[in-house]
């Protein structure tokens, strides 16, 4: 029974390992980057444009108005970060129809190092916006007791990303596999549209949680000029 | 009882109890939170975006608790330390 794609070994050489997981993210890092090199090669405004491109503007409106719904002013500046989070786990959940795939988010290695990615990125986008003394002041608030609060509830947020995001596609890929074995037709086939629900869902929540998680990090904490223009 | 049936015996309990009684407190909360969110829709249907979005997070936030007792189940069943170890051990004697 095999209990995440690191254990699928391509080609081996040594101490060094060519599994599942590898293969699977390089593949899905040249779908994503390919693909969208080859659609945005010629860009029109207007009827001319291709349906290619429409798909990838809605993608990209949909991700820009997720993000300032959640309360993160100027989405241009987040929307790399969030949006290929979105995609790259959207992409790998909705490619299980593809016989013979496992999802790289199925082993630990891949959840952990994303969560790190969003444990990096928001002090990095705290920092830009407020300053390095503004942001490790929101360490110390309300009071200075609550600092080592603050910091475990960093560490265990992370580590709760991680752990969701293996946890839901670990017991999709696992679930359908023992159902191959009891009742080989019906029942794996609605089981694996359900896992792809929740791959959807999960990879909108993973999104969704780092953007909350960055909004309030860069949380505007005087009243400045600019939203008080906006009331 | 020699330690390999007891440990294989309480691995094997402790991971069935787990996930059984894990399930319940996430099952009972996100019916909770679903049955809050009904019946603010329908207090307030244009607010209808974020209401359904904050309902799907807070679901996945409590999902995640019965996630942790899977992983613990799983952990218990197919990558079990103990197991290995007196295994290990067993096979070299």
């Amino acid at each position: 029974m095999r209990l995440s794609p690191d254990e699928m070994i391509f080609w081996q050489y040594g101490l060094f390992k060519l599994n599942g997981t590898i293969v699977f993210t390089w593949a899905l890092m040249v779908v994503l980057a390919a693909g969208s090199k080859l659609i945005t090669r010629k860009l029109f405004t207007g009827l001319e444009r291709s349906r290619w491109q429409s798909l990838l503007e809605i993608v990209v409106t949909g991700i820009e108005k997720q993000i300032e719904d959640v309360g993160l002013r100027h989405p241009k500046k987040y929307i790399g970060f969030l949006g290929t989070l979105f995609l790259f786990v959207a992409l790998a959940s909705l490619c299980t129809i593809i016989p013979g795939y496992e999802p790289p988010t199925g082993s630990l290695s891949t959840t952990a190092a994303l969560a790190l990615c969003v444990l990096v990125a928001v002090p990095f986008f705290g920092i830009r916006e407020q300053g390095l003394g503004g942001y490790l002041k929101s360490y110390v608030e309300p009071t200075a007791i609550m600092l080592p609060f603050n910091i475990i509830s960093e560490i265990s947020r992370t580590l709760a990303l991680a752990v969701r995001l293996f946890g839901n596609m670990m017991s999709g890929t696992m679930i359908l596999a023992i159902l191959l074995t009891i009742t080989p037709f019906i029942f794996p086939i609605a089981m694996s549209v359900l896992g792809l629900l929740t791959g959807m869902v999960q990879a909108y929540i993973f999104s969704i949680l780092a953007a909350v998680y960055i909004a309030s990090a860069t949380r505007v904490r005087k009243p400045t000029p600019e939203s008080d223009a906006e009331r | 009882m020699d330690s390999i049936t007891l440990i294989a015996m309480a691995s094997i309990v402790t991971a069935g109890l787990t996930i059984a009684l894990g399930s319940i407190g996430p099952a009972l909360g996100e019916g909770r939170a679903v049955a809050t969110a009904l019946s603010s829709l329908a207090q307030q249907p244009d607010s209808a975006t974020t209401i359904t979005r904050t309902l799907f997070v807070g679901l996945a936030m409590i999902e995640s608790i019965a996630i942790y007792c899977f992983v613990v189940s799983m952990i218990l069943i197919f990558a079990n330390p103990f197991w290995n170890h007196i295994i290990a051990q067993a096979a070299g004697k």
